[in-house]
C-alpha cells in the first residue's frame, strides 16, 4: 500500500501500517543522532526534560552537510538507526511516534515500537542529495554546538520513506 | 634525477579531489549502478535503484554531496623515490588539503579528536594516510573518502590455515549479512587475504579503490571474486536492504604473502557511495 500522510502521525494511523508499505510524509519531524541522543538521555536524568515535545513527533536520525549558502540544507539521507537503540526504548516509552533511520534494530527496540503503536520507517540510505530537495525549512533548535549533530525542527513535503517496524510486530528485514 | 615539489601542491589537489569525490562517482561504480538497474528482478530493488541514479544526477548537477556522510578522508600515497618534497610537513599538507576541501566544499565534518572525549575537531582533519615509496618520480594520490554505516560492519578474522577457501567465503558472507541493511547496499566489498592483522585490512580499503567490474589478475582470485560476487547476490538483501538480486556491485580481492601459521582475511564493505578519486603529479 501506498499513504500520503500529513504530520503528525496518529496512532490510529500508524495501526494501519503495515511492513513493505510506501508513505510519503508532509509536516514537521525532529532530527537527532548519537550525541544529541546522549544529550537528551542525560537531560531526561537530571530534569526530566527534552528540547522538544517528543509526543506524537518523530525523529528522523540525520545529520546533514553543511547547506550552500540560500539553501535550506545539504545533503540529507538516513543514518544507522541502531546506534541509537540504547536510548529508543525510552523515547517511544514518553510518546515518540515513531522514527525514520536505515537498517536493523534491536529486539528491545522493536517489542517498544509494538507496545507504543509506533512505527520505524526506512529512508533511502545515501540518497542525500534526493531527500534534500524534499526538505523545505531547516532550524536548528538544540545543541548548537554538536554542528552536524544539533536537534534540528525540519519542514518536509512528500518525504519518502518504507515501513520496516509495524505495531504488529512485522519486521521487513526480517526476511 | 631528482623532481621537486612544493608541498603546497598536495593540499590544493587534496582540496579539489575531496569535493570532487563527494560530487561524482567514478565512471565504473556509475556504469555498475546503471547496469544493476536494468539486471534487479525485484520492483522495490528497482525503484531504489532508479532513486539512486536520481540521487547522483542531482548530486553532480546542483553540487550536493551524494551522501550526507562525506566520510572520513582515507589517503593512499605512492611517492617516487626521486621526488624531494619541500615547503613544509607532508602530512600537514595533506590535512590542509582536507580542511580546505571539507570547509571550501560544503562537506560535512565527521571527525571527533579523541575516540572517547569525541570532540569534531571542526575541519575533517586528520585524514588517514597510508604512504609507499615506489621507483620513479611522481606522486600517486587516491583519495577514498570513507562512510562509517558501512565502515563499521567491516571485519577482520583470524583464520587457521586449515580453513583455507572454504573460510574465506565464510568470512565474506558473514560481514555481508550481518552488514544487511545497515552498510546501504548495494555494496562494494574489499577482501585483503594474506599479510597479518593489520596488512589485511589496509589490502582491503585499497580494494575498494579498485575500478569495479575488473577482477584480479590472479587466476584463482578473479575466479573467486566471481564466486563470491555470485553468493552474495543470491542472499536477497538487495538494495536498501529490502531484497532484490544486486546486494552487492563488485567483490575485489588483494592478496599478500603470509606466514605458515596464518590465513588473515578482512572484508571491508563500502556503500554504494564508494568514492575514490585518483591523480598522479
Ligand atoms: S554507508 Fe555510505 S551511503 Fe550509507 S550513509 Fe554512510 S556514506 Fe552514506
Amino acid at each position: 500500500m501506498e499513504y500520503r500522510i500529513d504530520l503528525p502521525l496518529t496512532k490510529e494511523y500508524a495501526e494501519k501500517l503495515r511492513i513493505g508499505d510506501k508513505v510519503i510524509f508532509t509536516g514537521t519531524i525532529f532530527t537527532a543522532r548519537d550525541a544529541a541522543h546522549k544529550r537528551m538521555d542525560e537531560s531526561l536524568d537530571k530534569d526530566g526534560t527534552l528540547p522538544f515535545d517528543i509526543k506524537g513527533n518523530i525523529i528522523y536520525y540525520m545529520g546533514p552537510s553543511p547547506a550552500r549558502p540560500g539553501r535550506v540544507i545539504g545533503s540529507a539521507g538516513p543514518t544507522t538507526a541502531s546506534r541509537m537503540d540504547k536510548y529508543t526504548p525510552r523515547l517511544l516509552d514518553l510518546g515518540m511516534a515513531g522514527m525514520i533511520g536505515k537498517g536493523k534494530r534491536t529486539p528491545e527496540v522493536l517489542d517498544a515500537v509494538v507496545r507504543n503503536k509506533a512505527v520505524y520507517f526506512a529512508a533511502i540510505g545515501g540518497a542525500g542529495a534526493l531527500l534534500s530537495k524534499c526538505i523545505k525549512s531547516s532550524e536548528v533548535i538544540a545543541y548548537d554546538d554538536l554542528g552536524t549533530e544539533a536537534v534540528r525542527k525540519l519542514y518536509v513535503e512528500d518525504f519518502p520513506c518504507i515501513v520496516v517496524a509495524d505495531t504488529a510486530g512485522g519486521n521487513l528485514y526480517d526476511r | 634525477m631528482t623532481r621537486e615539489f612544493d608541498v603546497s601542491l598536495i593540499t590544493e589537489n587534496i582540496a579539489e579531489m575531496c569535493i570532487e569525490a563527494n560530487h561524482f562517482l567514478s565512471e565504473d561504480m556509475k556504469e555498475a549502478l546503471y547496469a544493476a538497474a536494468e539486471r534487479e528482478d525485484s520492483p522495490v530493488g528497482r525503484e531504489i535503484l532508479s532513486q539512486l541514479k536520481e540521487n547522483l544526477k542531482i548530486a553532480g548537477e546542483d553540487m550536493i554531496p551524494i551522501c550526507q556522510d562525506t566520510g572520513m578522508a582515507v589517503l593512499f600515497m605512492e611517492i617516487g623515490q626521486d621526488v624531494h618534497l619541500t615547503g613544509g610537513d607532508l602530512e600537514e599538507a595533506v590535512n590542509a588539503g582536507v580542511k580546505k576541501g571539507y570547509t571550501e566544499g560544503y562537506l560535512r565534518k565527521s571527525v571527533v579528536s579523541d575516540p572517547l572525549i569525541r570532540e569534531n575537531t571542526g575541519d575533517n582533519t586528520p585524514a588517514v594516510i597510508h604512504v609507499r615509496i615506489v621507483p620513479g618520480d611522481k606522486i600517486k594520490l587516491t583519495l577514498a573518502p570513507k562512510g562509517f554505516g558501512s565502515e563499521n560492519m567491516s571485519r577482520v578474522f583470524m583464520l587457521k590455515p586449515a580453513q583455507g577457501v572454504e573460510g574465506v567465503k565464510d568470512a565474506v558472507l558473514t560481514a555481508v549479512k550481518d552488514a544487511g541493511p545497515n552498510a546501504c547496499p548495494p555494496v562494494v566489498v574489499g577482501v585483503g587475504i594474506g599479510g597479518d592483522f593489520e596488512k589485511a585490512a589496509i589490502l582491503a580499503k585499497q580494494a575498494l579503490t579498485r575500478e569495479a567490474g575488473k577482477n584480479s589478475e590472479l587466476p584463482h582470485i578473479a575466479a573467486l571474486e566471481k564466486e563470491l560476487l555470485d553468493m552474495v547476490n543470491e542472499t536477497d538483501i538487495g538494495p536498501g536492504g529490502l531484497g532484490g538480486n544486486t546486494t552487492a556491485f563488485a567483490v575485489n580481492i588483494n592478496t599478500y604473502a603470509t606466514h605458515i601459521a596464518g590465513l588473515p582475511v578482512a572484508v571491508n564493505i563500502c556503500c554504494h557511495v564508494n568514492r575514490h578519486v585518483t591523480r598522479i603529479i
